[in-house]
């Protein structure tokens, strides 16, 4: 991994060459953190940290900034969750300035989902720089103490752990590994991929990445979602963007007695699968809506807790 | 060209609700290619305005002129002898541009009949599509002759996003993804590599970011 060193505990562990567990919290449409303190002290004692997903499918949430706040006053470590649709270079700067200043230390840099898909599909986008300016714009002002502009940040500039996210499962397929290093080379250190169902595609794309030596360069963490019954599935398979789900993981929940159990078996197979694939330093668990599930997939998946 | 299409007539037929006598004025430029408001979509409008207001009970006189270009002043200048006290209304079937001419000229109540669309080409007839976002610094040389700017639905300059699929953009199954088309391009042109250079941020300010955008050409400036 390379990079200098910062405040991050993720990074830290990381560098030990422990196996890291991260998951997911969706801030609220509402202006209470009691959910995001609820779901933060479940998730406390069994994973490493926790990402703060932003206005995730263009839909109006509480800030991630915010959200990340109220974890860290939780005992975990966020993953502050950036998108460059809803916010230019200048606000972009000017909250990984204040995110740092509140003790944030991991950022995620994605795209994020076009509006078309939230609920204001009438809003302008803003897209004025992509995902892989903004991490070498957040490598910049760490590693160069610049901002965009190219002026100096003269003191306490923003020392991130820098994150990024792939998707094996998007086209074209060959290009994926090549869009990664290029995230790699504007300065990511962690990538986190989107939820793996279709393990055979990802053996391939990390063959292809370990031929790269991309594994080598940045801390690859395997993304897995459980599914929680069989409408839960043909929804991702139909209506998220970007993901695939086969078809035989659906017709084995449909079979089950017990839908959400063999979603949590699903689930602890991929893991305890993804664990053996050389390269992969980690886990991201994106148990959308089913938080509380997460110790028990982790437990089952002999990824003991933290404590 | 301007790619523009007609409004609805009802929107059309209540911005000009008071008036008694309308000009209607088409323009020969792109928004005749695109069959939007040539002289054949003058007479079209007018007679159906006409036709309206009639049922309304309320006559309407039309003047139907179609200039060469409402974007040149030129051309515009050939409406003065139609524009006459009693026209209580200008209605154009120009681009926006055109619509703004006219209303910088006359002091009357100028109203547009089409909504402007983008900056595209024929794809067959009666088929237009957006090519070009106008962003005042080209880098099509860079992007295989594919702009990502308005192709791509969230104008990456690095990508494809993780939304493409099946060579589709993630918005809309109907439409290309923009990087998939870049990527087959630079494969066959045998220059994938370029395709790993990471491009900068772009200077948005010679974009319409940075203000109103003037062309000037000393040569063609009459002393």
């Amino acid at each position: 991994m390379s990079g200098p060193t910062t405040e991050s505990k993720l990074e830290k562990l990381l560098r030990e060459g422990k196996f890291v567990v991260t998951a997911e919290i969706g801030p609220p449409k509402h202006a209470s953190a009691e959910g995001i303190r609820r779901h933060a002290a479940l998730l406390k004692d069994w994973v490493d940290a926790v990402n703060i997903t932003d206005n995730q499918t263009a839909i109006v949430r509480l800030s991630s900034l915010a959200a990340g706040v109220h974890c860290l006053q939780m005992g975990v470590e966020p993953i502050l969750q950036m998108t460059v649709r809803d916010r230019n270079r200048i606000a972009l700067q000017s909250d990984l300035l204040g995110a740092y200043s509140l003790g944030i230390r991991n950022v995620l840099c994605l795209s994020g989902d076009h509006q078309s898909f939230g609920n204001h599909p009438t809003a302008r986008n803003v897209f004025d720089i992509d995902s892989i300016q903004l991490i070498a714009m957040v490598k910049k002002m760490r590693d160069e103490k610049q901002f965009l502009c190219g002026e100096e940040i003269k003191e306490h500039e923003p020392r991130f752990f820098i994150g990024a996210v792939a998707n094996p499962f998007a086209d074209p397929f060959e290009f994926r590994v090549l869009r990664l290093e290029k995230k790699i080379n504007a300065g990511a250190q962690f990538i986190q991929t989107q939820c793996i169902f279709d393990l055979e595609r990802f053996d391939r794309w990390m063959a292809m990445v370990r031929e790269r030596g991309l594994h080598k360069r940045a801390a690859i963490l395997a993304g897995v979602t459980p599914l929680k019954s069989v409408g839960a599935a043909r929804y991702m398979q139909q209506a998220v963007s970007g993901m695939i789900v086969p078809d035989d993981l659906i017709a084995r929940l449909k079979k089950a007695a017990d839908a959400k159990a063999e979603g949590v078996e699903i689930c602890v197979e991929q893991i305890k699968y993804l664990r053996t694939v050389e390269g992969v330093a980690g886990i991201h668990i994106m148990a959308v809506m089913w938080e509380e599930i997460v110790p028990t997939i982790l437990e089952k998946a002999g990824l003991r807790s933290r404590t | 060209m301007i790619v523009a299409e007609g409004k609805p007539l009802e929107e059309v037929y209540a911005l000009i609700a008071e008036a008694k006598k309308v000009l209607v004025v088409g323009c020969g430029g792109c928004v005749t290619v695109c069959l939007a408001g040539g002289e054949k979509e003058v007479g079209l409008l007018a007679a159906s305005l006409r036709m309206k207001r009639k049922l309304a009970d309320r006559p309407l006189e039309t003047v139907e002129v179609t200039l060469t270009r409402q974007c040149d002043p030129e051309y515009v200048e050939q409406l003065d002898r139609y524009v006459t006290e009693e026209i209580d209304a200008i209605v154009s079937l120009a681009c926006g541009v055109g619509v703004q001419f006219l209303a910088e000229r006359y002091p009357k109540w100028v109203v547009p009949a089409l909504n402007t669309k983008f900056a595209g080409g024929t794809l067959a007839p009666g088929r237009w599509e957006e090519r070009c976002g106008l962003c005042g610094e080209c880098i099509l040389h860079r992007t295989g002759g594919i702009c990502p700017i308005i192709r791509c639905a969230k104008s990456i300059l690095n990508g494809p996003c993780g939304g493409s699929q099946n060579g589709k953009c993630e918005v809309n199954k109907e439409i290309d993804c923009a990087w998939q088309l870049i990527y087959d391009r630079m494969r066959l042109l045998g220059r994938l590599d370029d395709l790993l250079t990471i491009e900068p941020a772009k200077d948005w300010s010679k974009a319409k970011d940075g203000g109103l955008r003037k062309v000037l050409r000393e040569e063609a400036i009459l002393a």
